[in-house]
């Protein structure tokens, strides 16, 4: 089965755009995570869908770069939410607006 | 002696030593005299001059061989247009016999007042003072060499200049004594602006030598002169003219004398050094060393012939009327100085330098004497109140020949010296003072007759005066306890007026008639001149006044000594003339009423209505303060408010504008940052887009 590479792109700028909306939209700080991991999870899609194409080894490099960056962003990223709910009892980004100038 | 050739060239090129060793000894005292004491400040003084009296041996050792003398150029001083001097030392007979008279009387006088100034620190209460005297001392002696040594008129006019200060430093060395605590401050003025009219007239003279001769060396000068032929002549007599201003002033003649004895306020070596046996005689040397342009001005030497006779005269009668010792003294100096100033007038510069040589040995002698004296009143003064609890005040003086009396059985040495420089003085034969001082008359009786007369008037009252000081100091009973009790001073004091009263006897031997050492030997630099055969008519004249002068003398004070309090015998015999002449023919008076009240006069107008009511009020308060507070207001209001501080205020507004506007982008809301980037990330993408679609 060979799928034609504009039909991944296209998937892939579909759900950067999904998760794009999401950050935007959501309130939920986890949501808006789990938003921000569809874009990277997208950009991975399109590095992937180029890389089979051009059959080039270094787009499968930067996808495990993604991952791992974005597995670290997990570990801050969580951790920065628990913080917030303990101080403000609630994960609504908009809540945590101290640093409004 | 004889030296070789070379030797003695070399020897002229040691004559800057001459003032380099007493500026050497002045500076080794400026830094080290007062850590390392009396002792040593004394003589570190005392052996600069002696090397300098050494340097001064060796000049006149090469004269003897080269008796055309030598230039040496010490340093390129101005060179500036046509006006070209360097600084140049002249070592020619003349000079080499000044350079001889002033280190030799300048050794014994330092000498001298190493002992009378450890005493003499003490009576006045400042021992500190000690080193200091010495620095002025020596620097006196440097500056009295660059005097001499000078070729040109401006090098000497610096000498001039120093050995003014330097007088001016002395007679004001105790500044906070004399009369109403400011006395000997007030002595050391009048020196000072008595000389600066003098230092005019000279300063005029070199501003017309310049622009006559177009040089101010000597030689350069005299030779123009005297190929300038008789319609230099007007010129020629007022830059003489000036010259005699200038050492009318120095040499204390009329009408300028009145400094000098005001200037006995200085300690007695100041007087014996500065104010008797050299700075007064620059006057003297300097008309001797322009003898040419006085030769081609016969005006200005008979003006000089009559203003040094009439001094000699003027100041003799004064002299007689004196109580005070030192003052007797100073008129005598003056007097005799009008004796020089004669003797040059008349164009008999060996026998003016003559009687400048021997008077500075006698005079040095009876001013260094009269010290001894005074130390010897003081010291018997401490010790007839010691106890008494009266130590040092009261109004006793003494330097008042009325509080003496009697000396000569308690300071014999002393008493000695001095009646040997007074008889020296005197003009009594065979002493140093009767052969100059008759070489002096032998020219006058050959030249101009009221000189003569003039003369021969003063060497009478000289003698006179003379035996009367010595009769009241020495003879009769003393008239004061402090008197009473007096006693001889150390060896350090009396040994150098043992040796000034061994030149005072045999100094007339320089230049005795028929022989004339002196003359030949100055004959080199000024010419050979004719002397005048001596004549026993005019020497029997002089030594029959002048023992005449003395038995009147005798007839007056020594028959019947004065006892205490009782008045001059002179003042029965002579009334009003008496008080005249001590009074000082009220010439002061008359000098005070003349120029200083009208000048003070003019000065307070000046202050008041000139400085106070026109410069301060005025020009300062309603111009210079008002225009520069109006100036600054208008600076301040018109160009500081808008301007400057406007800039700077709008400034500030546009920032804190910007901030304002720029802080409502920072909302805090994360999703707010979140669109912010993905509009920046649209629209970058859309640049790359649209560039890469055109």
């Amino acid at each position: 089965m060979n799928v034609p590479t504009s039909y991944v792109v296209a998937l892939s700028a579909i759900l950067f755009t999904l998760g794009a909306i999401g950050v935007l939209i959501r309130r939920n700080a986890i949501i808006a995570f789990m938003s921000v991991e569809l874009m990277l999870n997208a950009a991975n899609l399109a590095f992937i869908a180029y890389a089979r194409s051009l059959q080039q080894l270094s787009g499968h490099i930067f996808v495990f770069f993604i991952i791992a960056v974005a597995a670290a962003e997990v570990a801050v990223g969580l951790a920065l939410i628990v913080t917030i709910f303990k101080t403000k009892n609630s994960i609504d980004v908009d809540q945590a607006s101290s640093l409004k100038g | 002696m004889h030296f070789s050739e070379a030797a003695v060239e070399g020897w002229f090129a040691l004559v800057p030593l001459i003032i380099a060793f007493p500026v050497a000894g002045l500076l080794v005292n400026l830094a080290l005299g007062r850590r390392l004491g009396e002792r040593f400040t004394g003589f570190a003084a005392s052996a600069a001059v002696a090397l300098a009296f050494g340097v001064a041996v060796l000049q006149a050792l090469a004269l003897q061989q080269h008796p055309e003398g030598a230039r040496i150029v010490v340093a390129d001083w101005i060179a500036m247009g046509a006006l070209s001097v360097p600084w140049a030392i002249k070592v020619d007979t003349l000079s080499a016999t000044m350079m001889l008279m002033v280190t030799g009387v300048s050794t014994l006088i330092h000498l001298y007042a190493a002992g009378y100034m450890h005493d003499d620190v003490r009576f006045q209460g400042d021992p500190g003072r000690y080193t200091r005297f010495f620095i002025f001392f020596n620097l006196f002696v440097a500056a009295m060499m660059i005097l001499i040594t000078g070729d040109s008129f401006l090098t000497l006019f610096v000498g001039w200049e120093g050995v003014g200060l330097c007088s001016y430093l002395l007679i004001g060395f105790w500044y906070e004594k004399g009369k109403d605590g400011i006395g000997n401050a007030v002595a050391g003025k009048k020196a000072f602006v008595a000389n600066r009219i003098g230092d005019f007239g000279f300063l005029i003279a070199m501003f017309l030598t310049f622009g006559a001769f177009g040089s101010l060396t000597f030689d350069t000068v005299f030779e123009h002169a005297e190929a300038a032929g008789p319609q230099a002549g007007l010129v020629i007599t007022l830059i003489t003219l000036f010259l005699l201003l200038g050492a009318a002033g120095k040499s204390a003649q009329l009408p300028l004398f009145v400094w000098l004895p005001d200037a006995m306020a200085g300690p007695t070596p100041v007087s014996a050094l500065i104010h008797a046996a050299t700075m007064v005689t620059a006057g003297v040397y300097m008309i001797t060393r322009t003898h040419v342009l006085f030769h081609l001005a016969p005006i200005s030497s008979s003006v000089v012939a009559i203003v040094g006779a009439a001094t000699a005269f003027f100041a003799a009668t004064i002299a007689v009327g004196q109580y005070d010792i030192k003052k007797v003294l100073a008129y005598s100096t003056i007097s005799q100085l009008g004796f020089m100033v004669a003797a040059v007038g008349m164009g008999a510069y060996v026998a003016g330098m003559f009687h400048l040589v021997t008077h500075a040995f006698f005079k040095a002698l009876l001013f260094l004497g009269s010290g001894s004296v005074i130390l010897g009143i003081e010291h018997g003064h401490h010790r007839a109140t010691h106890g008494h609890g009266d130590a040092h005040g009261g109004h006793f003086d003494p330097q008042d020949m009325r509080n003496m009396g009697g000396m000569a059985s308690r300071m014999k040495v002393t008493f000695a010296v001095y009646l040997m420089g007074a008889l020296a003085l005197a003009g009594i034969p065979p002493l140093a003072g009767f052969f100059s001082k008759d070489e002096i008359l032998l020219a006058a009786q050959g030249g101009n007759l009221l000189v003569y007369a003039l003369l021969t008037a003063a060497a009478f009252l000289t003698a006179f005066y003379m035996g009367r000081q010595v009769l009241l100091v020495f003879f009769g009973r003393a008239r004061s306890q402090a008197a009473a009790q007096a006693v001889e001073n150390p060896p350090l004091i009396v040994v150098p007026l043992v040796a000034l009263a061994g030149l005072s006897m045999l100094g007339g031997a320089l230049n005795l008639p028929g022989v004339h050492t002196l003359g030949t030997w100055l004959g080199h630099t000024l010419g050979e001149e004719h002397a005048p055969e001596f004549s026993l008519l005019v020497a029997g004249i002089s030594t029959a006044l002048a023992l005449a002068a003395i038995v009147l003398a005798w007839s007056l004070y020594g028959r019947r000594p004065l006892v205490e309090n009782q008045p001059d015998p002179l003042e029965a015999r002579l009334g009003g003339l008496f008080v005249a002449l001590h009074r000082k023919w009220w010439v002061d008076e008359f000098y005070d009423w003349l120029i200083v009240r009208r000048y003070v006069r003019l000065a307070n107008v000046l202050a008041h209505q000139v400085d106070t009511i026109f410069w301060h009020n005025w020009f300062h308060d309603s111009v210079l303060a008002a225009g520069f507070r109006r100036g600054t207001r208008w600076l301040a209001e018109a160009f500081d408010m808008p301007v400057i501080d406007g800039a700077s205020a709008a400034l500030a507004r546009l920032v804190q504008r910007a901030g304002g506007g720029l802080r409502r982008v920072q909302s805090g809301y994360v999703r707010n940052y979140a669109v912010y980037i993905l509009a920046g990330v649209v629209l970058m993408l859309s640049f790359f887009l649209v560039r890469s679609l055109s």
